[in-house]
């Protein structure tokens, strides 16, 4: 609750620093230190939060429970590595600095709601606050018409996958006469109210949209590929993490007693996700559009959590979306140093920039799941989870298959770099900074692969 | 805590290569003979207290520990790979290599790779071996082989990596049928795998085998490997024949047969067909190749046949055949790579065509040349007759129905290496130099050392197998 008053509070001081500091770097160090300061409030409240005890707010609207708190801090831990890495590069993008960093502020209440309410009502808002922003950032290049293509094309979607929400919302609230996730009662003799399974598939359908799974995902590619470069790495990491954390926590708070009507439509969807995502990479030519299919592809796999209902699943979701967003941040930071976007691009990068080169195949391997790397934990907890519900020994095999094809187009970045020969062009000289962030990312995913308890701290 | 030793030695010394320019040919070959030395040790003292096994804990939360050990097979296997791995660093110790740190270390990479998956005694911990075994033989292929190096070293990536993720689902679903405490342990996996229903067993047996019939290679999962033989540079390929498809092997031997005996026992038929399968096909694909390293490469699967039939034929015999002839085949194959490597290097091809005359412009070589084919084809006196003579007769006891066919159409197998191994001895050694390479150098020092080290262990272990019976058989 501390988390979300001063996220909200930090980015209205934010918007007004825009107003009032016109130096573009001197507004990315206060963005800096009001990131720290939020996940200073963070921290505060993990630890003074009880093991194991759930605090309600609001007439139980809100239920802050440690599970919450701890993907909060991580969460904003992301974004402050986000900044870090990429903010030389953010407040390139355009004129209105401080409002991006306002924006983010407001992204990350939408990321804490969405951690921890318990009415359906707040879960809309957080969806909401966390999808406008992104409309707005996606745009934010101006003068450049992709950007405007995908703010609109996103908008559009957006809103349409919100209308769908919200009539799910209202068939459930028919069927049940209520708001709050934890008190749903289904059972309507013996059978499950079929107003409550049109209403649990809407709901499915709106989400699928915005963790971008087949066949809701068609927006992904123009979206991520049009929007501001520094954009997209934020939307496809904490963004895309959060509306995860959304999902599972509706489907298994709320939907746990009834799984067995909606697991199978959301496995195939699974399954179709990984299909799409995988396959359609292999094509790809430009490696931001590769990111985007691989973001698609990894959704596919951050869904096998949502599937399976079980402990499990809760807790590789946190590991998956923590290794995924340090990958995924670390190669758009490679990328953003990057004149040439494409795979020819990355040719010789080994001989120009071998540090450069280094920690982008350890990213690499991380998003292919190679062992020793955050990526590789990831997936086993995935594939555990998912195997602990018996009958989708399928999906997990399906899912392996596709996980294989992933290393081919992401082992193509891996080839232009090392065996290749070129001289990409870098938009500007690789400083310290950038190196130390870089190799810093590049041992958090070992680190994190090598122990990934470290992200399990008991009792959330 | 020596077992320890065995992976981090070659994993220092590797990280220190990376880190030396110039003097990482050096560091690399002092790092593989402290191995050599501890690996020897660890040989001489199995079964000791001085080998004994360790474990710590390491996540706990999918109870995977970081545990070793070390029975007679993995000290043998750790034995082979400490001998190989000198002998690979001595072929370019008279060649100027391309960026020697990286090369030096991804090769001293790959040995703690192998190492670790020889001695864990954790699922969890074997996986993680085996892919950094991979990785940087990948990268040393992709970086030092021949003209088309990429595609195909791409394409065994691509292959070993679906092999490794389907291990990967099969160990998974293993740990999961234990308590959770030490879930991945080697004991618990056991006693998961034995637990299954046949039902069950059937999925995780096919997974598994998949995984590892890739790495050996088995008939029908061996195209990747006459290319990528092929196109590797000749010292990572003598890591690949000699000591990688060993991990194939030794994988099936450690975590497949005692895992799931009765899912073993349901497809032994099978899986010895198309062992025999690949050992008659790539015998016939061996007669008519005109590269060597193509033709040394199909031999490989031969043997590789073989083995993996004896390993699936239950009896003891053939287990204890298989057990001597994995270090004899490492040291045979090796021996014959380390030849062709000289040769290319004399000649500069590999066709046939462009070959001969070795015997009158370098007779050392063509001596050796014939020593280790004549070991390749098991002629007794060598190290390749007792494991294959083991191997026979254990296929010839085998419970199965069919264990007659098996024996004979092997056995033809078996004439078929003797066709093509002595037909490329002719055309190397002997007839007309085609080669328009009149003066061939001599055997340089090194090159000597390690063709000595080899013809030495081929001779004594043909003559003396006694010792490496001994080591195996211990538990």
């Amino acid at each position: 609750m501390k988390a979300i008053i001063a996220a909200t509070v930090l980015g209205i001081i934010m918007m007004y620093a825009g107003f009032v500091v016109k130096e573009k770097k001197t507004i990315l160090s206060i963005a800096t230190l009001l990131f720290v300061v939020l996940l200073g409030v963070n921290i505060w409240e993990l630890t003074s939060s009880k093991l194991g005890v759930t605090e309600p707010w609001f007439n139980f609207q809100l239920v802050v429970s440690p599970f919450s708190i701890w993907f909060n801090t991580l969460m904003t831990a992301a974004t402050l590595l986000y900044v870090l890495l990429m903010g030389n590069d953010i407040i390139k993008v355009g004129k209105h600095v401080g409002e991006y960093f306002a924006l983010f502020f407001f992204i990350l209440v939408g990321v804490f709601l969405l951690s921890s309410f318990n009415n359906m009502l707040l879960m809309f808002i957080g969806i909401e606050i966390l999808s406008i922003p992104q409309y707005i950032l996606a745009g934010s290049d101006k003068r450049n018409l992709k950007s405007s293509e995908a703010s609109l094309k996103y908008f559009l979607m957006g809103a349409f996958s919100t209308g769908i929400l919200l009539m799910g919302i209202t068939l459930i609230y028919g069927a049940t006469g209520e708001f709050n996730i934890s008190k749903f009662s289904f059972m309507q003799m013996e059978h499950v109210n079929p107003l409550v399974l049109t209403g649990v598939l809407f709901l499915i359908i709106s989400y699928a949209f915005k963790v971008s799974a087949a066949p809701m995902h068609f927006w992904t590619p123009d979206v991520y590929d049009g929007s501001p470069t520094p954009f997209t790495a934020f939307m496809a990491t904490v963004a895309k993490a959060a509306a995860f954390v959304g999902f599972i926590r509706l489907f298994h708070t709320s939907f746990a007693s009834i799984s067995g009507s909606w697991s199978m439509v959301l496995a195939i969807i699974t399954a179709a996700t990984l299909f799409v995502g995988n396959i359609t990479a292999v094509f790809q030519q430009s490696v931001k559009r590769m990111l985007a299919y691989s973001s698609i592809a990894q959704a596919g796999f951050m869904l096998l959590a949502v599937v399976s209902v079980s402990a499990l699943a809760w807790q590789g979701l946190i590991v998956y979306s923590v290794a995924y967003t340090i990958a995924t941040l670390g190669m758009f930071a490679v990328l953003l140093k990057l004149k040439d976007f494409t795979f020819d691009g990355f040719n010789g990068l080994a001989k120009k920039e071998p540090l450069l080169a280094f920690v982008t195949t350890i990213f690499i391997f991380s998003l292919a799941g190679i062992p020793l790397t955050a990526g590789f934990m990831a997936k086993y907890m995935m594939l555990q989870a998912a195997m602990s519900q018996g009958n989708l020994m399928w999906l997990v095999i399906f899912a392996l298959l596709m996980a294989a094809i992933s290393a081919y187009y992401y082992f193509r970045v891996i080839i232009a770099m090392y065996f290749k020969t070129g001289d990409p062009e870098l938009n500007s000289e690789v400083s310290g900074m950038d190196k130390f962030l870089l190799v810093l990312t590049a041992i958090l995913i070992i680190i994190i692969g090598v122990a990934p308890q470290l992200l399990l701290p008991a009792g959330i | 805590m020596i077992l320890v030793l065995l992976i981090l030695i070659p994993f220092l010394v590797a990280i220190v290569s990376f880190l030396a320019k110039g003097a990482a040919k050096n560091i690399a070959m002092f790092g593989s003979l402290i191995s050599l030395a501890i690996s020897v040790y660890v040989a001489s003292f199995c079964g000791t207290e001085q080998t004994a096994a360790i474990a710590f804990p390491w996540m706990p939360a999918i109870g995977a520990q970081f545990s070793l050990s070390a029975d007679g097979m993995a000290s043998m296997l750790c034995l082979l790979t400490g001998i190989i791995f000198p002998v690979v660093l001595l072929l370019t110790r008279n060649k100027e290599i391309e960026s020697p740190a990286s090369y030096y270390g991804l090769i001293l990479l790959s040995q703690a790779g192998l190492m670790g998956v020889f001695l864990a005694s954790d699922a969890l911990l074997f996986y993680f071996f085996w892919e950094l075994a991979l990785i940087p033989v990948y990268f040393l292929c992709s970086r030092w082989g021949g003209e088309r190096r990429i595609a195909v070293t791409f394409k065994f990536f691509v292959y070993t990596f679906v092999g490794s993720l389907m291990m990967l689902a099969a160990l998974i679903y293993l740990s999961m049928q234990t308590n959770g405490v030490n879930a991945m342990s080697w004991q618990n996996i056991i006693a998961a795998g034995k637990s299954l229903p046949l039902g069950q067993q059937h999925i995780v047996f096919w997974l598994l085998f998949v995984a590892f019939a890739i790495k050996m290679p088995i008939f029908p999962f061996h195209t990747w490997q006459p290319d990528a033989y092929e196109q590797a540079p000749t010292p990572i390929t003598i890591i690949l024949s000699a000591l990688m498809v060993k991990m194939g092997l030794y994988a099936v031997l450690r975590w497949l047969i005692p895992v799931l005996p009765e899912a073993t026992l349901y497809w032994s038929d099978t899986i010895m067909t198309l062992s025999i399968i690949g050992i008659v096909y790539a015998s016939l694909v061996a007669m008519v190749q005109t590269n060597v390293k193509r033709l040394v490469a199909y031999s490989s699967i031969a043997h590789m046949g073989l083995m993996c039939a004896a390993a699936f034929s239950g009896t003891e015999l053939a287990h204890h055949g298989l057990l001597v002839q994995m270090f004899n085949h490492g040291i045979n194959i090796a021996g014959m790579w380390v030849i062709v490597s000289m040769v290319e290097q004399r000649y500069g091809t590999q066709e046939f065509k462009k070959m001969g005359g070795l015997a009158s412009t370098a007779p050392g070589i063509a001596i050796a040349l014939v020593i280790i084919s004549f070991a390749n084809i098991a002629l007794p006196l060598t190290n390749g007759f007792v494991g294959e003579f083991m191997l026979f007769s254990g296929i010839f006891q085998g419970a199965s129905t069919y264990h007659i066919v098996f024996m004979s159409v092997a056995g033809i197998g078996i004439i078929l290496g003797a066709v093509y191994t002595l037909s490329m001895v002719q055309k190397v050694a002997y007839g007309e130099n085609n080669s328009g390479v009149l003066a061939v150098a001599k055997m340089s020092t090194a090159e000597m050392v390690a063709v000595i080290v080899l013809l030495a262990f081929i001779i004594a272990l043909g003559v003396f197998p006694q010792p490496l019976l001994d080591l195996v058989l211990l538990p």
